[in-house]
């Protein structure tokens, strides 16, 4: 379960598919003018993801590897057909305000991504955990980006009217370059609490290390990047200290851990 | 002996021009035509454009101490915050001033890095960021107690129109685009000083011209032809912003093909679009094709084919 567990925290936070690997950018820039369609449209998304998933990962040894693809889209879009239908019966209002984009599921890149590289490698129950992280964490990102849009260009939060009387909206949120505007913000919001993060020892970043970013279903268990062995522990980097010396400065980067010094080691690490 | 002879790469013939130099004289340029705007629509726009500059350098010193390297002194954000307030109307909300200098330095310059990194003319972002945005305060040109659309917006409905008033500036419109005298005085100051050329103003204009006469609807009537040339932005665009030396292209070539394509899109915008005025979206959209032209302009060096960049054989 700790699997399933890591599985979740991993969509939501360090691979958080809008934030952090700008993935599915087309319906995240183009239907989160209200925080309800971007709500709407990541559970939609999440929905489609958790099924799909479950379901390559089952048939992941009866799919034959050269048609992988066509097999995947062909399960991909009996879900979203399902889900569309399911809309259009009982949340007409909602469908007719994402559109085109409900379709379009078929086609996001998470979707897609998320089978390919990880239901398709893993057993069902990680990977159903991999979808609904996933989608959580989609569905988040869209909703944040939606309800600081709605707030600027609207003056409301899901519908509500929040602002004084006195405000003026601000159209530019409504449009394509207030979407562009608030993702970059958002953004780099979360690099910064990140960074932050890191400087006091949580390391989030060590999953977006330029490998394919997925230890548990990478095979080289040698890495020095590996974040996870078997459970969530976190896993100590060996350092190598030779003299009693080195060690004393050792325990002074740590103790005093200033700008400069994080920099030398984390060059270090990359020596290494 | 080597800390007696400085080492560095060329250039080895330096300029005493720099670039709070070359600032400084576009401000002093600048300086007739928002003397005008003050006089033609009263006090409120002597406080507008302060509070517009006091917004961008602010935020330039504030950005400065985040980064630990000011770039005040250069007194680009001053220019910046002078060409925005002459860019809107004299009724505009003050926090709107403030959102859009907040918006030019912040977003279009320091987040790209900085004097010389900016893609796009930072005062002219920020007037589209604010036209888009608020376009009703934006639009509404009304002073003391005229109201009425500005001249170009007569001519798009085919209204006649004054064009000795709108030569010397006695019209409706942002506080700094009504004078087409004084901002050609300030052009001329930058013009004498070697400080601009006149590759794409000219080519600018021109081609403005020649598409107004091909394609404005009334032929190479001369009134109608100067009311185009006097009317809106064209003029405080084509001098002061289409000049910015960060978002022209390098090339000479290139300069001349910045120039034609900013008088055809200014056209297009004017005679086909829904909107009167077309000027800021014609050079912010020159800005961003400026890397394209640059590309398509680099001159041959010499000894080199024209194409492939390879060594001439012989």
């Amino acid at each position: 379960m700790n699997r399933a567990g890591e599985r979740l925290i991993n969509g939501l936070v360090k691979e958080n598919p809008t934030f952090v690997l700008m993935l599915g950018m087309c319906p995240t820039l183009a239907v989160t003018t209200y925080a309800v369609n971007g709500l709407g449209m990541g559970l939609a998304t999440m929905a489609v993801l958790t099924m799909s998933n479950l379901l390559i990962s089952i048939l992941r040894k009866m799919i034959p590897n050269r048609i992988r693809i066509p097999a995947f889209i062909v399960i991909i879009a009996s879900f979203v057909t399902v889900i569309q239908l399911l809309m259009k019966a009982y949340l007409p209002d909602l469908n007719k305000a994402l559109g085109v984009y409900i379709p379009l599921i078929v086609v996001n890149c998470i979707i897609l991504g998320r089978a390919e590289s990880y239901a398709y490698g893993n057993p069902p129950i990680p990977s159903l955990f991999d979808g609904l992280g996933m989608g959580l964490g989609f569905t988040v990102a869209l909703t944040c980006i939606g309800a600081v849009r709605e707030i600027l260009a609207q003056g409301s939060i899901f519908g509500y009217d929040i602002m004084p009387g006195s405000y003026v909206t601000i159209n530019i949120f409504g449009l394509a370059p207030g979407a562009f505007f608030v993702l970059a913000i958002l953004t780099a919001l979360q690099n910064y609490v990140k960074i932050k993060g890191k400087k006091k020892g949580k390391d989030y970043s060590k999953l977006q290390s330029g490998c394919s970013e997925d230890c548990l279903s990478c095979p080289d268990t040698g890495c020095s990047k590996r974040f996870y062995d078997t459970g969530s522990e976190k896993k100590e980097e060996p350092r190598v200290v030779q003299s009693s010396e080195e060690l004393d400065s050792e325990i002074i980067m740590i103790t005093e851990r200033t700008e400069e010094d994080m920099t030398i080691m984390d060059l270090d690490k990359e020596g290494n | 002996m080597s800390e007696h002879f400085k080492v560095s790469s060329n250039p080895h013939i330096r300029s005493k021009l720099n670039t709070s130099g070359i600032m400084l004289a576009v401000i002093v340029a600048l300086l007739p035509t928002a003397g005008y705007g003050i006089y033609h629509f009263g006090a409120r726009a002597a406080l507008v454009i302060l509070v517009t500059i006091a917004s961008t350098v602010i935020t330039e010193v504030l950005f400065g101490l985040y980064k630990k390297k000011t770039t005040v002194t250069d007194l680009s954000a001053v220019v910046t915050g002078l060409l925005l307030a002459l860019n809107l109307p004299v009724s505009i909300p003050f926090w709107m001033a403030v959102l859009g200098g907040v918006f030019a330095i912040l977003v279009v310059k320091e987040l790209f890095g900085g004097l010389g990194q900016n893609f796009m003319n930072p005062a002219l972002a920020a007037r589209c960021f604010l036209l888009i945005s608020f376009p009703v305060q934006m639009t509404d040109f009304t002073y003391d107690t005229f109201t009425g659309a500005t001249p170009l917006a007569a001519l798009k409905a085919e209204e006649s129109v004054n064009v000795m008033d709108m030569i010397l500036g006695r019209t409706a419109g942002t506080i700094g685009e009504t004078s087409m005298i004084a901002i050609l005085i300030g052009a001329c100051f930058l013009l004498l000083l070697g400080i601009i050329d006149l590759r794409v103003p000219g080519s600018y204009i021109v081609t403005f011209l020649l598409f107004a006469g091909l394609f404005g609807g009334r032929g190479l009537d001369p009134a109608y032809l100067s009311a185009q040339l006097a009317g809106g932005g064209l003029m405080l665009g084509a001098f002061f912003m289409a000049t910015d030396y960060v978002t022209r292209p390098i090339t000479v070539k290139g300069q001349y093909l910045y120039g034609i394509f900013l008088g055809l899109m200014t056209g297009i915008f004017r005679f086909w679009g829904k909107g009167a005025e077309g000027v800021s979206y014609a050079i912010i959209l020159g800005n961003l094709l400026v890397p394209l032209i640059e590309k398509v302009s680099r001159p041959t060096p010499f000894g080199y084919r024209r194409h492939g960049g390879q060594k001439h054989e012989k």
